[in-house]
């Protein structure tokens, strides 16, 4: 049980896929424009990185290593397929407005890496501890830069107005270059951060 | 439906700058932040991408059109195309290094990024999804391509200067190549009215 704490951490703080190792950076900045849009994003690929962890960990040992990555790739395709078709089919909005995104998660270099690196060479339970963690730091970081980019952006989180009726919307923040600069802040901080705890 | 060349160098324009598929919607980017470090290597890198994404866009395209639609296989259209860009990236690997060792060596490390790039699924995604023709997905992926070198080319010649500039310490590298990129994203948005 230590040791799924233990993984399971790692993956918010200390590998977060995004702020970290640098992976999984598309769907970050496009998604991010509304906190309601992160969450759903984040929701599917908590999804789409346990069950093909569950899947991947469980069949390690009968996947040859020639073909593993062809391998991989069908099984998270298989998962991203169920999440884009479920979407389409109960939240068209949330679907139309991730447009894409959805589809890409089979790309998201998370998954894959996590898939390579952790769930093919570790037990079941493990890599569960892994992929709810990885799912769940990416998510942390997907929706501070959503709240951040909405707030200013439109004025409100989760659609619900908190600024006051004389604020002018920020366009800048709604637009790609203010999600570039955050992410670019974000990191830099972060490293300040580390830098310090570490000394 | 017959296609003038207006229709096509618009399609050139809005693919390589206006929707520039890095700044403007954000699809491709681990590759554009990891491989920008220095200039012969990000066009190396977008060589790649503009071969490998033609080709993937003509074959997905083909068999979109007449296989899927007449199967009505459309829900399987995440699964096969990723796997034809797998498939076609180590066909072309193999085939590169057997008969054209030069290009091979300008661009073959490159080739097994290129699998996991979104912006090679996205653009054939895109490409049936606007319902172009052939001519137009060939036109499209090439100008796509070249918005993408365009934009990693110019991230790498910043980040070559970047390399002198007086940068706080836990700004180098990955967070001062964003900021950059936010300030080319900035630019960009002026190509925004070209098109109308």
């Amino acid at each position: 049980m230590k040791q799924f704490w233990f993984y399971f951490k790692n993956g918010i703080i200390g590998e977060n896929p995004v702020l970290r190792l640098m992976i999984g950076l598309c769907s970050v900045l496009a998604v991010s424009v509304k906190v309601e849009n992160c969450l759903a994003m984040g929701a599917a690929v908590i999804f789409v990185l346990t069950c093909s962890s569950i899947v991947i960990s469980i069949l390690r040992k009968v996947i040859p290593d020639q073909v593993r990555i062809p391998i991989f790739i069908v099984v998270i395709s298989t998962f991203t397929t169920i999440v884009d078709l479920v979407m389409k089919a109960y939240l068209p909005p949330l679907s139309k407005a991730m447009g894409v995104f959805i589809p890409l998660i089979v790309v998201n270099c998370i998954i894959m890496a996590r898939a390579e690196a952790f769930a093919s060479r570790k037990p079941l339970l493990p890599s569960i501890a892994d992929a709810l963690g990885m799912g769940i730091g990416y998510t942390l970081v997907i929706t501070a830069i959503g709240v951040v980019r909405e707030l200013f952006g439109y004025g409100s989180i989760l659609s619900v107005p908190l600024l006051p009726e004389t604020y002018q919307n920020m366009m800048f923040m709604i637009l790609p270059p203010g999600a570039f600069l955050l992410i670019g802040i974000y990191i830099g901080v972060l490293n300040h951060l580390s830098r310090r705890v570490n000394k | 439906m017959s296609v003038t060349f207006v229709d096509l160098f618009k399609i050139i324009i809005s693919a390589a700058f206006i929707e520039n598929i890095l700044l403007a919607r954000y699809i491709g980017l681990c590759p554009y932040i990891g491989m920008s470090t220095n200039i012969s290597n990000s066009l190396g890198m977008g060589m790649a991408v503009a071969f490998v994404m033609v080709l993937s866009s003509i074959v997905t395209w083909s068999l979109w059109n007449y296989i899927f639609i007449p199967l009505k296989l459309e829900y399987l259209r995440i699964m096969v195309f990723i796997l034809v860009i797998a498939v076609l990236v180590q066909l072309v690997e193999i085939l590169l290094k057997k008969n054209l060792p030069n290009l091979y060596r300008a661009m073959g490390i490159y080739l097994p990024l290129i699998t996991t790039n979104c912006a090679i699924l996205a653009v054939t995604f895109f490409g049936v999804d606007y319902n172009y023709n052939l001519l137009q997905v060939v036109i499209y992926s090439i100008s796509v391509a070249l918005g993408f070198t365009v934009a990693t080319v110019l991230l790498a010649g910043i980040r070559e200067k970047l390399r002198y500039a007086k940068v706080p310490s836990f700004y180098r590298g990955y967070p001062m190549a964003f900021i950059v990129t936010a300030l080319l994203a900035i630019a960009f948005i002026g190509f925004k009215g070209l098109i109308k």
